[in-house]
């Protein structure tokens, strides 16, 4: 494959997942640094060949990468502080391949760091107190939370499609056995389809295991020329698509049933020149059950209305046509607040055929969807398609 | 279960057409003469224009359908945690735009997608002593 042109021209040269999932005494830039050392490490890159600095947490606001700069005593040539969400990362990608594709940096450096559990953010259900911001005027005064707006994205699929709560705890179900085979993963007992519907009601129809839940954690990515790549440590993983969308209440008439997935997808897809069918596997970010059903439905994996068939024939197992989150997810696996970042990390290891009892077979070419923001609501989308080195 | 202590909306030279509307016991919504479009939340353009000229604040008739729904019974915020379990909707208006909004004097069970419905108005005084009201929907 040439390397001259973009995406094909950047690689994914290092990457590093944070172990822990309760980290109390640290903060988020700690988290970040201990991240930007492993993932260098495991590139055989120092931190002084970094001149590329990409980033965004939940803590970080205005001029925010420009604190982790100073943080990490880096002077970049380029920096990026895109926050579109969870999907942030997944962007970063993207962003880091065309800066390097422009020659505007050599060495990217993509970072994120929570403290979300130990600082016992109610990241899904805290929403909606008096806020005096205009923007939210229409929202605040009605209870909207995360999980609420993923809720009533799931009761109009069960309404259109006769989806059922059954297909959507297969879901959370298949995640949790994933998980029960990554020994870094907060949640590794095996539940069962009534665990899931047994389990609390947060907001209907979604069920306490029906959401993902919440860790500490961090983790970064390192991105280099194409040609770079394959003088380093580790084999390369190839940037072959890449696509970014943004979907939103407009002036009141969005399809709330198609998710930022379907455009960002399509694009991905279109670049990388694959089928769906040549996909070996999908890092989906599993925020909720439904959130995993629409993505797989607008990424084009299955018609609109057969997600619920497709999961509950065992389709996102790890031996399944499409396995999904070999790591467990966000579900059981870990999510500190904005998980883009772990599908990525994920994917490269896979590619790279390092994750042991959870390793897909031999796989070549891996697609990693995040979402951000909230799907019931408004939301952004960012699709990778990577593959292994040829 | 106790009534919704509604957060009240801080209203902005865009929405003060939409809340002065609410306060009257009138649901406002915009409309621009131009293209035709009305939309909601409100803007101080029409958002395909991108003109001001030609946008006209008028009283919506307030029914509308049941687009989706969620019976929320968990929310720590102040206002809702008391309130739970709630109906949070997404009501179509017969104008055309959809709105997020509360679907109140009913039973949970009692509501469903496509339902129709009618908009009422939930009176408030703020701590500034502003007096506020915010449109909720019922059962038509």
């Amino acid at each position: 494959m040439s390397t001259s042109v973009f995406p094909a021209s950047a690689a994914i040269a290092g990457v590093y997942e944070h172990p822990s999932r309760f980290s109390p005494n640290k903060t988020e830039f700690q988290i970040m640094a201990e991240c930007a050392k492993g993932a260098l490490d495991d590139a055989g890159l120092t931190r002084s060949d970094v001149d590329g600095l990409f980033g965004a947490s939940m803590s970080m606001g205005l001029m925010g990468i420009v604190d982790l700069a100073e943080y990490l005593d880096l002077r970049p040539d380029y920096m990026d502080g895109t926050n579109i969400g969870g999907s942030s990362f997944v962007a970063h990608v993207t962003h880091a391949a065309a800066a390097i594709h422009a020659g505007l940096c050599e060495v990217a450096l993509i970072l994120y760091g929570s403290t979300a559990a130990s600082n016992s953010m109610a990241i899904g259900t805290g929403g909606s107190g008096g806020s005096r911001n205009p923007d939210t005027a229409f929202s605040s005064p009605y209870g909207m939370t995360t999980v609420g707006s993923y809720a009533m994205y799931a009761n109009l699929h069960m309404n259109t499609y006769g989806t059922t709560s059954e297909q959507l705890a297969e879901i959370a179900v298949t995640m949790r056995r994933h998980a029960s085979l990554n020994p870094h993963a907060k949640m590794r007992s095996p539940i069962s389809t009534e665990d899931v519907l047994g389990s609390r009601m947060i907001s209907r129809p979604l069920h306490l295991l029906d959401c993902c839940i919440i860790s500490d954690g961090g983790g970064a990515i390192v991105l280099t020329s194409a040609e770079r790549a394959r003088d380093l440590s580790k084999p390369p993983v190839r940037i072959l698509g890449c696509g970014e969308a943004v979907q939103h209440q407009g002036v009141g008439r969005s399809d709330l049933l198609t998710i930022a997935a379907k455009q960002s997808g399509q694009n991905a897809f279109n670049m990388a020149q694959v089928e769906r069918s040549d996909i070996d596997f999908a890092m989906i970010y599993d925020s909720f059950t439904i959130t995993v059903l629409a993505t797989l439905e607008n990424l084009g994996f299955c018609e609109p209305g057969e997600g619920g068939n497709f999961v509950s024939q065992g389709g996102i197992s790890l031996d399944g046509v499409l396995p999904v989150n070999p790591d467990g997810g966000g579900l059981s696996s870990n999510h500190p607040g904005m998980r883009g970042i772990f599908l990525v990390i994920e994917a490269v290891k896979q590619l790279r055929q390092e994750c042991g009892e959870r390793q897909v077979s031999s796989p070549e070419i891996a697609l990693a969807h995040g979402t951000g923001g909230t799907i019931g609501d408004k939301h952004s989308g960012a699709t990778l398609i990577l593959g292994v080195d040829k | 279960m106790n009534e919704i202590r509604h957060p009240l909306p801080y209203a902005s030279w865009e929405s003060r057409g939409f809340w002065e509307g609410a306060g009257r016991g009138d649901l406002v919504l915009q409309r621009c003469r131009k293209c035709g479009l009305v939309q909601h939340r409100p803007r101080g353009l029409c958002a395909h224009c991108l003109e001001s000229d030609n946008l006209e604040h008028f009283v919506a008739s307030g029914k509308g359908e049941v687009y989706t729904f969620t019976v929320t019974e968990q929310n720590q915020a102040k206002g809702f945690a008391e309130a739970c379990p709630y109906v949070m909707a997404y009501v179509t208006l017969e104008e055309g735009p959809r709105i997020l909004t509360v679907i109140t004097d009913c039973a949970p069970d009692e509501v469903s997608v496509g339902a129709p419905v009618r908009a009422s108005f939930v009176s408030q005084d703020r701590d500034d002593g502003e007096r506020f009201a915010v449109p909720v929907f019922h059962l038509d």
